[in-house]
């Protein structure tokens, strides 16, 4: 029997082993006990049972990749016996709480639940089924074993079947945990009607949620495809010419009607993201383009933001009352001027000393806007109260849905200005000076000059943004520009794609509005964030949407091994 | 015909080390010479005082006129005086075409943010810095590889490519730095007509530096040679060939292959 | 002559020599005014001077861990400042046991030696994981790659651990054979726990570079810092050695939490290695970033200028609430410095180096 080999054993122990850690960090870290509440399908799948079985699932699909068993009776053993081995740290700590946290000693000197506060009754309930250590550690194992089953499933069966049933699986528990979301859009189309089918409160519908798996398994096990890029090339260049025109046109209508489609908040949702492809494109000038390492970009949202509430205040620290308009020359001047003035010292220090200086700058901005000594200006820890809301010919643009609009012209603006200067000399230049600075300027380029402007028109989207931000909040605070939005940008660029437009908007997308509609995870959300970045990095280390010259030069390598392979073969 | 380029007593000290000492050449208009030496000679440090790359600690770099030593590279580069690597750098992850359009900087004029509307002077200027390149990929002989991200390209194409880029900012003096390192005889030989021809067709005056003898002796109208930063020897390749402090310099290894190979070269 | 003058006029340079000036001339005309000012005795000057290098020696010893890093990897270790958070945070629960066993109070220094090898413990076998699961798959990727996942692995850290532990701050211990005693320096009193933390962070420190120096394990960290190509054919393992390296970084960022515990009555929380972490990055940069005399002087240099720095050329200058200013102080100064030397105060000009 293969099951009994010794590599088998080691391979399961494995990933079954960490496996198990992982759901004991799950555990410890409170995600399970915390979505235990939040009904996924019906009443009996929470979210809980999710991040609970998870670490299951894994460690028996790793475990049936590791092993490339054809068999299918052995690779779902060995499913099963990792899945249920990735058990064994919970099954310890059920015991750990019920003699340590439930049955604990008064007087004892080292307390386990000031230390690990998750580790509570609850937990032990939740992970035992409420039927006691012994029977409720017999069904948990059980069901940590189907899981590996279930995870060895997604390794070992036929490609048709694999496809549908792992879509299947995935756009059930999308629809359930975005529930809300889906919810208010099926709102926006035909009223209640077709929520009540789907949805009882933000649980999915045990009959819904097998429907939907069955049509995105039938689909998949079909083979339904939209038009490839193939057939595309088929089309002669008129016709292509036409289909991009009318792309243009869909894409320009669907731009329009996306907030009215999608209701109130996931309009807020789309105007941030709208906000942050603003400022992505712009940063992307300065690290995709130019090189140059930003950590700091907040400094200039910020510039942006007060700039425009000081001009624009009806509040005591208003002295100006500029309009929305009149201010936002002003706003996007300032953030440009401080670029300059940051950037002359700056811009000669090598790429990570660029990093910190940034990065301190930054910090420094909102320590100023913090502290006592610039309240006068900026109000301090107070901020600046009554910005107005933006006017266009009598109309109050007050709603997300309106300021959507005037987003959405920022990051065309910003995007047009980016394409324009990438396919002009200056883009060269700072393309040119990214590759080698030495050589750059050996043909006879101006560095110093170079950077500044692609530091300056950085600055001014970032500024940009920050003006439309504090036009839309109203009230800012010095916290609102913390180091969390530098990385926030940064981090959205390099997981697109450096240097790449697209990349930019997926990026925002993936970053930014997934977080935004996962609000309900609350305290998680930072905690997903970081992991998620680190998994896309390592997934996808080019970036989701490169660069066109990255994808030539990854298409020229690909040509080239395979010319050598070739060779090497007629030899 | 003049000295085009006149160094005076050029010095470069890092610290103790004194890698270019007191060293003199006068480069005359539309010639094709050579700075020859041993390896760690200080050539390569004597073409970065030239380029601007380092400031001489003493001494005097005179260019067309111009005192230039201890201008910044961009500004020698507008003076006119290009250069290529020993270690090819070209910008890797750009295209060939692209390579040879930034090398035009200093004659492009229009404004950056001229190209925002598209002003009809940046139109034509475009439409015209792409010709250019085209003609000089195709004047390099790598027709039709315009589009191939360089890094890509073969390695004595990529010799090419630099030589191109480094002519698209119409210098009046090429620096060629080890142009031929890493080629086998028959490219050196084939890279060696196609230098003549630099100068024959665009009046371009070269300077080179260069390991390979036969190369050398074969194109060089004036040699100098270095040692220790310090001038040991100038004049005509067969008055280097006699020079016994060359022969010494060498320890008559290379030198007497020079010997050999020059005669190859001069039937070449 | 006008074209010479041209030609060699760099608008550049003439602005940054105007920027230079005025620096100086502010640092003068503040040191005078508040040391005119007469505010404070000598006495309050040395305690913010040893209030400064205690807090300076700990910047110093998680300032190691960033240039050990970046020596050998040439990467910002962005999670760093969370590493020293882990240890931290971790042990505060372990110390406040010893607390209420009165183990703390009986044997001080075992006491204080078990939480400090503790806290480095947590810290290194936590950097370890985080080099093997987050940095190690990328060698080779781009160099922007890996700063992102460092910056993902340093929000995964800081939420895990106030998944594990709470979002509340936690109070270190006083320790009683401490507590209150001041030793006189020289006719000025000094809080004893200051001058425990900074020999103990000193020992550290001397002890860390006998390790690079003299071991065969240093001689490998530095190979492999040299050239990792060269090192891997000269038979040293090159992901065990980065591993040590991680584990070395790790663990001094660790003993640095405890210290940091100890003399700062704050308390620790999930976030407290933010600003410790860019500070000690700071610290780093200005010694020079790789070298690593450089990070322990870079850190005593940044803890002493801004425990001093804001009183001494701020307040005279009239701005108030100076303390407010302390962070922006240091980054501020940084910015300085670096204007003044591009390449730290340590650091070895690059740009000459490479041709």
């Amino acid at each position: 029997m293969n099951i009994l080999k010794e590599n088998f054993r080691t391979t399961m122990l494995r990933f079954g082993l960490v496996g198990s850690i992982v759901a004991l960090y799950l555990a410890a870290v409170g995600m399970i006990e915390t979505f235990a509440p939040r009904m996924l399908i019906g009443t009996s799948i929470t979210l809980g049972h999710v991040f609970l079985l998870l670490a299951a699932v894994g460690s028996g699909f790793f475990s049936a990749r590791e092993l490339k068993e054809h068999s299918l009776g052995i690779t779902a053993t060995a499913g099963f016996i990792s899945g249920a081995v990735s058990s064994l740290f919970l099954v310890i700590l059920t015991f750990v709480i019920q003699f340590f946290v439930i049955q604990a000693d008064q007087g004892s000197i080292f307390k386990l639940r000031e230390m690990f506060v998750n580790f509570s009754p609850t937990l032990l309930e939740f992970l035992t089924f409420g039927k006691g250590l012994i029977l409720g550690n017999i069904l948990l194992i059980g069901l940590f074993g189907i899981m590996g089953v279930l995870g060895a499933s997604f390794s070992f069966l036929p490609k048709r079947i694999r496809k549908g049933w792992i879509n299947g699986l995935a756009w059930v528990f999308g629809i359930g945990l975005f529930s809300e979301n889906v919810g208010q859009i099926f709102r926006e189309f035909n009223g209640t009607s077709l929520n009540k089918l789907l949805f009882t409160g933000k649980s999915l519908n045990p009959i819904a949620a097998l429907l939907i798996f069955a049509i995105v398994f039938a689909a998949g096990y079909y083979g339904v495809k939209t038009a490839t890029n193939n057939k595309w090339k088929t089309f002669s260049p008129d016709q292509q010419k036409q289909g991009r025109l009318i792309f243009t046109v869909l894409g320009i209508l669907f731009l329009v009607a996306l907030p009215w489609m999608v209701g109130l908040f996931l309009s807020q949702a789309l105007f941030i993201i709208g906000m942050y492809v603003m400022m992505g494109l712009g940063l992307n000038i300065v690290v995709g383009y130019a090189g140059l390492l930003d950590l700091g970009y907040v400094a200039f949202f910020a510039f942006g933001a007060y700039t425009m509430g000081i001009l624009t205040s009806t509040g005591e620290l208003g002295r100006v009352g500029f309009s929305f308009w009149a201010a936002l020359p002003f706003a996007v001047l300032a953030g440009v001027l401080w670029g300059l003035l940051l950037g002359f010292p700056v811009l000669r220090m090598r790429g990570d000393y660029l990093a910190i200086v940034t990065l301190g700058f930054g910090e420094i901005i909102r320590i100023m806007a913090l502290s006592n000594w610039l309240a006068p200006l900026g109000g301090g820890a107070q901020g600046i109260l009554h910005i107005p809301q933006p006017e266009l010919f009598g109309l109050v643009l007050d709603s997300p849905q309106l300021m959507y609009y005037l987003v959405v012209l920022g990051a065309l603006l910003a995007a047009f200005v980016t394409i324009r200067l990438r396919d002009s000399r200056l883009g060269r230049q700072w393309m040119a000076m990214r590759e080698d600075e030495d050589v750059a300027e050996a043909m006879g380029i101006n560095l110093v000059q170079t950077k500044l402007l692609a530091f300056s028109m950085g600055a001014a989207f970032s500024s940009l943004a920050g003006a439309i931000f504090a036009a839309r909040i109203g009230n800012i605070f010095p916290h609102s520009f913390n180091i969390l939005i530098s990385m926030n940008a940064i981090s959205l660029i390099i997981v697109g794609g450096l240097g790449s437009i697209p990349g930019v908007i997926v990026g925002a997308i993936i970053l930014i509005g997934l977080p935004e509609m996962l609000r309900e995870f609350a305290e998680y959300r930072l905690l997903m964030y970081g992991f998620l970045l680190i998994i896309m990095m390592i997934a996808k280390p080019e970036g989701f949407w490169p660069e066109k010259r990255r994808r030539q030069e990854l298409k020229d390598e690909r040509d080239r091994q395979l010319a050598s392979q070739t060779a090497e073969l007629e030899n | 015909m003049g000295a085009i380029l006149s160094t005076h007593k050029v010095t470069k000290r890092f610290g103790g080390l004194v890698a270019v000492n007191s060293f003199e050449i006068d480069v005359q208009e539309q010639s094709i010479s050579s700075v020859i030496g041993p390896n760690g000679a200080g050539k390569t440090t004597f073409f970065n005082c030239i380029t601007g790359f380092y400031t001489p600690t003493e001494g005097e770099i005179i260019f067309d006129g111009h005192y230039i030593q201890g201008l910044s590279t961009d500004r020698v580069t507008q003076k006119g005086i290009s250069r290529t690597y020993q270690n090819i750098r070209l910008f890797s992850k750009m295209t060939a075409i692209e390579n040879i359009l930034v090398g035009q900087h200093p004659h492009l004029k229009t404004l950056w943010f001229e190209a925002l509307y598209k002003s009809r002077r940046f139109l034509k200027e475009e439409a015209e810095a792409l010709e250019e390149s085209i003609r000089l990929l195709n004047f390099v002989g790598l027709s039709g590889m315009g589009d191939h991200v360089a890094h890509n390209l073969p390695y004595g194409a990529q010799r090419r490519l630099e030589i191109a880029r480094a002519l698209a900012s119409k210098p009046k003096l090429l620096l060629l730095d080890e142009p031929t390192a890493g080629m086998n005889p028959n490219e050196s030989v084939e890279l060696m007509h196609f230098i003549r021809r630099l100068r024959d067709e665009l009046g371009i005056t070269i300077l080179l530096i260069e390991h390979d003898m036969k190369v050398v002796m074969g194109i060089s109208e004036e040699i100098w040679v270095m040692d220790f930063g310090g001038k040991i020897a100038e004049g005509t390749p067969l008055q280097i060939q006699r020079n016994p402090r060359v022969i010494e310099a060498y320890l008559g290894r290379g030198a007497a292959s020079g010997l050999n190979l020059t005669e190859e070269g001069e039937e070449a | 002559m006008l074209q010479q003058f041209l030609d060699r006029f760099s608008l550049t340079d003439f602005l940054l020599k105007i920027f230079q000036i005025v620096a100086i001339i502010i640092l003068v005309v503040g040191v005078f005014k508040s040391l005119g000012a007469d505010k404070y005795t000598s006495g309050q000057w040395v305690t913010l001077i040893f209030a400064g290098l205690a807090q300076g020696s700990i910047y110093a010893l998680i300032a190691l861990g960033y240039t050990l890093v970046y020596g050998i990897l040439l990467m910002i270790n962005f999670a760093h400042g969370d590493i020293y958070m882990a240890g931290a945070f971790t042990t505060v629960f372990l110390a406040n046991s010893f607390a209420a066993s009165g183990f703390l109070a009986s044997s001080p220094f075992l006491a204080v030696l078990i939480l400090i090898l503790f806290a480095a413990g947590v810290s290194m076998v936590l950097n370890v994981i985080v080099e093997r699961v987050a940095y190690r798959p990328l060698r080779g990727a781009p160099r922007l790659v890996p700063l992102i996942t460092a910056i993902g692995a340093s929000f995964a850290i800081e939420y895990s651990f106030r998944g594990f532990y709470g979002a509340e701050f936690h109070s270190y211990p006083l320790i009683p054979a401490l507590n209150g005693l001041n030793y006189n320096i020289a006719g000025f009193s000094v809080p004893s726990v200051q001058i425990v933390v900074l020999v103990a962070a000193l020992i550290l420190m001397v002890a860390l570079y006998y390790f690079i120096e003299k071991t065969k394990i240093g001689k490998a960290m530095r190979a492999v810092s040299e050239d990792k190509e060269v090192a891997r054919l000269m038979g040293i393992d090159v992901d065990k050695t980065i591993m040590i390296t991680f584990a070395v970084g790790g663990a001094l960022a660790g003993a640095a939490g405890v210290f940091n515990g100890l003399f700062r009555p704050q308390g620790v929380f999930f976030f407290m290695g933010f600003i410790p972490g860019i500070k000690a990055f700071t610290a780093a940069v200005l010694g020079g970033i790789g070298n690593i005399p450089g990070a322990m002087f870079g850190g005593l240099f940044l803890g002493i200028l801004e425990a001093v720095g804001p009183n001494l050329i701020l307040e005279g200058l009239g701005i108030p609430a100076v303390n407010q200013l302390r962070d922006a102080f240091a980054f501020s100064l940084l910015v300085i410095i670096l204007i003044f030397r591009p390449q730290g105060i340590f650091g070895e000009k690059l740009s000459e180096k490479k041709a």
